[in-house]
């Protein structure tokens, strides 16, 4: 499937910044799967000042705001020929070994209420099944909602309000996960969503690392493994890992964000 | 004096004649009015205080700075003892860094079952975003300060290898300097060789590995967290020696792709950033968002190539105890060589019987913390009182993992001076070794801690230790 992605990320600030930068991981890479036919990230309001691999091989460019600036639009769009590979990413490449992905960061570290989800997670069947089977559990036990004042709940926050968004599902499943053993891993990056062009915002799920079959994605929230509808962007150990945008600035203004995102079929 | 049968005394061996190196210094020391020279070592102190060479006590309050003691007995090393130490120092650097690359990126050495994945794993210095990044030149860690201890004749052991960022050689310079200041007639009648190019030489190897990006000559700058830093006088002193600028976080920021210092005609590119603030405050953009002591983004630009940061990030693996006790297997696995440097044999406490070994022989033995320095946080079996090794067990039992044993070593005395005439005190020694592409260079000599108090262990000079110039003979 060919998808096109036309995505803006507009700040407003309420007095001029003096300074300020964003690290942003915005570019997908062409992968098995997924082939990249164009991509561009325009900066109004700043410059790139570096681009550089991470070591989860994401795309990073750091963004410097141009000095005394109230707002900065991080535009990208491009063309990506996605595959349905039913989920499977396949083996780890690059130097990172699978251990790292057993380890708990502050967003997901298990709690009471993941050791008790854990508790009571189907345990039948092969890895693949205990896994979906998990993304099930994690769905029912936390039910999609958008009424959440909170970004960058940790997985027992979650679990504590009871209900999420994509972000939430994918950061309770890498814990569950990794309690249960798997190397798990955040994905952030677009879903077409069948009935619409304009998304809310950019998607999330979870990776885990299956014997035999090596990285498998989970998208929680919808209760499926990524298709051909999805575009993987960037991976961590957690959101902060694997964000779109994470940014510093000097000074004392208030930030406010406005996202517009299409995603379709071309 | 006579020497302590127990201990190697670096001066008498142990009997009372003086060992060869020491034959010279001795001469001129029976003639010397002892009376003379402590009020010489009274002027040793008078010049340190209007140089300012002091440094801070962590956990004392009323002492936010002090001197540390300086006694005037060098500390003399032979030139063929030297040789063997310098050769056996530069083997266990060139497998230091081979040891950071592999780790940071194939971990061939896990792969081969030589080291435990869980030895990186728990390593809270292990930094993921090092993974896959190659510094300039392939160095990581530029200055090393190995701590090595003397036990007899022929035999040094490593304590510590201090990858991370090893402090005092501006003691070892100072230390020379007052000597020659105040004997210089010894330094005619005896050849002693020179450590005074060591911040040409740091200039020299740090320039050395910039980066691609480096335009004509290099920028070097050393980044200090600021005045209240038990060792600004030190990162002061070497920007001075080394022609470089002493700059703070504040001072940096990235200007077109490059880490830049604020100048009064704008914006200038640093190429090596020689840094005296620990990883975890280097970069608040990536690491401790609350840091105002590193450059936000100095890891991006890093991470691109556009800026050496000595020591490279992440070095602090190597410094970890449990990691120190594979240090015979890292420099065998890398070098293909038997270590020629002892390592002192270790207990790691994560083990089981290790554990049990070190709680049933508490009171011989030293006990440290893995990621601990400085000598806070340790255990001296044989110089604790039975409640401390009590509270100290207690420690032990509560997280093993965190902590390592070794004998306690016969550690060498060299004689200090006293108000009774020569008394010997226990050293060790910090030789300070700089890495580049093209060479290793070990300043011959380093820094003597000594061990102030009679019978004491502890050298740290947060612990009451002092200082010793410390001379290599010319051939």
């Amino acid at each position: 499937m060919r998808l096109t992605v036309l995505h803006k990320t507009h700040y407003t600030y309420d007095a001029p910044v003096p300074y300020g930068l964003q690290q942003i991981r915005l570019r997908p890479k062409s992968r098995p799967g997924q082939v990249v036919e164009d991509w561009q990230i325009d900066v109004a309001g700043g410059q790139v000042e570096v681009s550089f691999e991470d070591e989860h091989a994401n795309s990073v460019d750091l963004v410097s705001f141009a000095s005394g600036q109230k707002e900065i639009e991080i535009t990208c769009s491009g063309t990506v020929e996605v595959e349905d590979k039913s989920g499977v990413v396949g083996p780890q490449g690059g130097y990172v070994p699978l251990w790292l992905f057993r380890r708990s960061t502050s967003l997901t570290k298990p709690g009471d209420r993941i050791k008790g989800l854990i508790a009571d997670a189907p345990s039948d069947g092969g890895d693949l099944d205990r896994l979906h089977a998990l993304s099930a559990h994690v769905l029912s036990a936390v039910p999609y909602s958008t009424d959440q004042s909170a970004s960058d709940l940790t997985a027992e926050a979650v679990m504590e309000a009871g209900h999420g968004v994509c972000q939430d599902h994918a950061h309770v499943f890498i814990t569950a996960a990794r309690a249960l053993g798997f190397p798990a891993r955040y994905v952030s990056g677009y879903l077409m969503m069948n009935d619409r062009v304009d998304q809310d915002a950019s998607h999330a799920w979870a990776e885990a690392y299956v014997d035999g079959l090596g990285w498998v994605g989970f998208d929680i929230s919808n209760g499926i493994s990524p298709d051909a509808r999805y575009v993987r962007v960037a991976t961590g150990l957690d959101y902060r890992d694997a964000a779109p945008i994470s940014g510093l600035r000097y000074g004392n203004a208030a930030e406010d964000m406005s996202v517009t995102l299409q995603v379709q079929q071309q | 004096m006579a020497a302590d049968q127990k201990y190697f005394d670096e001066m008498f061996g142990h009997g009372t004649a003086a060992r060869a190196p020491y034959v010279d210094y001795c001469n001129w020391f029976k003639d010397e009015d002892t009376a003379r020279l402590l009020s010489k070592s009274e002027e040793a102190e008078a010049l340190f205080r209007l140089i300012g060479v002091t440094f801070n006590v962590y956990g004392d309050p009323d002492a936010t700075e002090r001197l540390i003691p300086f006694d005037l007995v060098p500390r003399i090393i032979a030139a063929r003892e030297w040789a063997k130490v310098a050769k056996g120092i530069e083997q266990r650097v060139r497998a230091l860094n081979a040891f950071l690359h592999d780790i940071y990126h194939r971990q061939e050495i896990v792969r081969a079952g030589r080291l435990p994945a869980e030895m990186i794993a728990r390593n809270d210095a292990f930094l993921p975003e090092m993974i896959g990044v190659s510094p300039p030149g392939d160095i990581y860690t530029h200055i090393v300060g190995t701590d090595l201890v003397r036990t007899g004749d022929n035999e040094f052991f490593v304590l510590e290898d201090n990858a991370r960022t090893p402090s005092g050689v501006s003691y070892m310079l100072e230390n020379r300097e007052t000597m020659l200041h105040m004997f210089p007639e010894l330094f005619s009648k005896i050849k002693v060789q020179s450590v005074s190019q060591y911040p040409r030489a740091l200039r020299k190897s740090l320039a050395a590995c910039a980066p691609d990006a480096c335009d004509g000559r290099p920028t070097i700058a050393v980044l200090t967290p600021g005045i209240h830093n038990s060792a600004y006088y030190e990162h002061a002193f070497l920007a001075d020696q080394m022609s470089a600028e002493l700059v703070e976080g504040h001072d940096l920021r990235v200007v077109d792709g490059r880490v830049a210092m604020r100048t009064t005609r704008g914006y200038k590119p640093i190429d090596v950033l020689y840094r005296r603030v620990d990883d975890e405050y280097l970069d608040p953009l990536n690491f401790n968002p609350d840091s105002v002591l590193g450059v936000p983004g100095i890891m991006d630009v890093y991470r691109a190539g556009g800026i050496t940061i000595a020591n490279a990030p992440g070095t602090g693996i190597a410094d970890d105890k449990a990691i120190y006790s594979y240090m015979p297997d890292i420099v065998e696995f890398y070098t293909g060589e038997k270590a020629i440097l002892k390592n002192v044999p270790t207990h790691r406490c994560s083990d089981p019987d290790a554990l049990k070994y070190v709680l049933d022989n508490l009171a011989e033995l030293v006990v440290k913390e893995v990621h601990g320095s400085g000598g806070y946080g340790m255990l001296v079996g044989p110089a604790a009182s039975k409640k401390e090794i009590e509270a100290f067990r207690a420690k032990l039992e509560a997280s093993p993992g965190n902590y390592i044993a070794q004998p306690t070593l016969a550690l060498s005395t060299v004689p200090i001076l006293t108000d009774a005439g020569l008394a010997p005190r226990h050293v060790d020694l910090r030789p300070f070794v700089l890495v580049s592409p093209d060479r290793i260079d070990i300043t011959p000599g380093g820094l003597t801690r000594v061990a102030l108090t009679e019978g004491s262990l502890v050298v740290n000079s947060s612990q009451g230790g002092g200082t010793k110039d410390t001379w290599v003979l010319e051939e």
